[in-house]
């Protein structure tokens, strides 16, 4: 298992390559990254995602030991970044491996919703025009319900 | 003595990431309060607490949960990871 929280860059293929070759006896890989928009609308310049340093870690942490206690996974990656970040740059990706496909897809979808409401991350959006901190929505919050 | 931390919009109106504070408060809600009787800046910020999370220790917690003994309380929005 692996968790990275840094504001560097990566690179989505070789992570996932680097992940998939890793594997033994898992027939199964499932990977998911979020990108930063370029909604025309918006005209977005830039996104700053602060973080609660030292608690991101654990939260993150308990996410994924739940997620192996649920499901039978060989391995889990979770990177996020931090810092500021333009328009499609890679914000984070998760990656999930199993013997199986259900278990590695229903895994990283239970990842999603769990990084998504309870790792302590904010994003504030920036334009020429405005600077919004984005706001939590209902349907992300509740959707933990269904786990 | 205890370590209070603020994040996003919570920070900005505060004005500050962290702060030391001199407290007998109990839990976080006496906090809230005690901090809020101070100055107007964080009667502002606390104003409506449903649309602020709380942890302490950095584990999430209910605003009626003890401050006894932890080191630190972090008050933030709802979180946006993903």
């Amino acid at each position: 298992m692996q968790v990275r929280v840094q504001t560097e860059a990566f690179d989505f293929g070789q992570e996932a390559n680097t992940f998939a070759i890793a594997q033994t006896d898992m027939g199964a890989i499932v990977t998911f990254s979020g990108i930063v928009r370029n909604l025309a609308e918006t005209k977005l310049s830039y996104m700053d995602i602060e973080h609660y340093a030292g608690m991101t870690e654990k939260a993150i942490g308990k996410i994924v030991d739940e997620a192996v206690s649920r499901w039978s996974l060989g391995d889990v990656l979770v990177i996020h970044r931090f810092g500021r970040l333009v328009p499609e740059d890679l914000i984070m990706m998760v990656a999930t491996a199993s013997k199986h496909r259900k278990d590695a897809f229903e895994a990283a979808e239970f990842l999603m919703d769990y990084l998504k409401s309870r790792a302590p991350f904010w994003k504030k959006e920036v334009s020429d025009q405005s600077q919004d901190w984005v706001v939590s929505k209902v349907e992300d919050r509740n959707a933990l319900n269904r786990w | 003595m205890i370590d209070v931390l603020y994040f996003a919009w919570v920070r900005e109106r505060i004005g500050e990431a962290k702060e030391t504070v001199e407290t007998e408060a109990e839990t976080v809600a006496d906090l809230v309060k005690e901090l809020s009787e101070r100055e107007t800046r964080y009667e502002l910020a606390f104003s409506d607490l449903s649309s602020l999370r709380v942890a302490v220790d950095q584990e999430l917690r209910d605003f009626d949960a003890s401050i006894k003994g932890a080191r630190e309380v972090a008050f933030f929005p709802p979180m946006t990871g993903g």
